[in-house]
């Protein structure tokens, strides 16, 4: 390991928390037995709002943190500029 | 009233056998009636870490299938007279452990002892399921690594859905208990801190065992680590699990293994 990657090296414990973080979320929706809860919220979220308004399936982040004392669910979507005023 | 404690983890290795040991032997000493049972069928090791593999009978399953009295299979332990070790079987299919069985031999025992700690093997399959049934309280065992934390949190849902007091609408009381803890290197941020774990699983703590070369010195001469060293770190950190789990208020604190100047010059002892 040369000096610099020495004082550059990023310490892996807060990437080990990160990864875990994430994984979790995503597999406390299978294992609960209910199916992927986040990803049936996701469908659903999205269907409603194409009702209005025309939005690609990529565009919406739907995320839902546990914790002891509260849950929170974080919806974000994306919502195309109107037609023409990107033109 | 008797209590029935799994310690149970998912993962393999992190400690479930010698804190089972461990917590009871400290049970034992503070004059509790404790019993440990060894779940992990066809891969016994708690007579093992406990020093009575060569008084082993008769054991769970021959007790479970009718075969042998409770009575027959219980090992007294030599060093303290309240505490007891039912072994698992070596020879025997984990299929053996029928629930109205398991259920049987618990209830039994519950009028014999004041804590019944059920050593989980690792995994998620029938042993597991088995040795958390019953239980009263859970402590489950993490190591600060994503792999144990992420198996961790796999066995807290199955606590909260597939036990018998979770699926009568009850909540299972659940204890963190991490282990081999290095706290220096969770300073320099090379490992997962007590915190993380705490945010990731949600559950509260009943202790941080240390890392510390007296848990392998404990095992190596079949002595639980709060009987072979009670003023090491681990055991002194076992002891205060202990305390919390009785419902004291302790404060957390991560025992260190002191070593004099001699200590450090020589390192270990021989064990």
């Amino acid at each position: 390991m040369s000096l610099l990657s020495f004082f550059n090296r990023r310490t892996s414990a807060p990437v080990a928390r990160e990864r875990l973080q994430i994984l979790l979320a995503h597999e406390r929706g299978i294992v609960g037995g209910k199916p992927d809860l986040v990803a049936q919220l996701r469908e659903e979220i999205l269907a409603v709002v194409r009702r209005h308004v025309m939005v690609e399936q990529d565009n919406v982040q739907v995320k839902m943190n546990r914790d002891s004392d509260i849950s929170t669910l974080e919806i974000e979507i994306e919502i195309p500029a109107p037609a023409g005023a990107t033109a | 009233m008797a209590k029935v404690l799994v310690v149970t983890s998912g993962k393999g290795g992190v400690g479930k056998t010698t804190s089972s040991a461990a917590l009871g032997a400290a049970l034992a000493h503070g004059g509790e009636k404790v019993v440990v049972i060894d779940f992990d069928v066809g891969l016994r090791n708690l007579d093992l870490v406990m020093g009575a593999e060569r008084r082993v009978v008769f054991d769970l399953i021959n007790v479970v299938q009718g075969d042998a009295k409770l009575n027959q299979a219980l090992i007294r332990d030599k060093r303290m007279e309240n505490l007891s070790l039912l072994p698992a079987s070596q020879t025997r299919d984990k299929d053996a452990l029928t629930e109205e069985g398991v259920a049987r031999v618990l209830n039994e025992l519950r009028e014999k002892f004041d804590w019944i700690i059920c050593d989980s093997p690792a995994g998620i399959e029938r042993g597991a399921t088995m040795a958390m049934r019953h239980a009263d309280v859970a402590v489950v065992v993490t190591n600060p690594e994503v792999s144990s934390v992420r198996d961790s949190d796999r066995i807290i849902g199955l606590l909260d859905s597939k036990t018998e007091l979770a699926e009568k609408g009850g909540r299972i009381e659940k204890h963190l208990l991490l282990t081999r803890y290095d706290p220096a290197r969770a300073e320099r941020g090379e490992m997962l801190k007590v915190e993380d774990v705490l945010e990731i699983l949600s559950i509260p703590l009943i202790g941080i065992i240390p890392e510390s070369e007296e848990v392998l010195r404990a095992s190596n001469v079949g002595s639980p680590v709060t009987l072979n060293n009670p003023a090491s770190a681990p055991g002194r950190a076992y002891f205060d699990a202990v305390r919390r789990l009785k419902g004291e208020t302790v404060e957390l604190t991560i025992p260190t293994d002191k070593k004099g100047l001699f200590g450090k010059l020589f390192g270990r002892r021989a064990a």
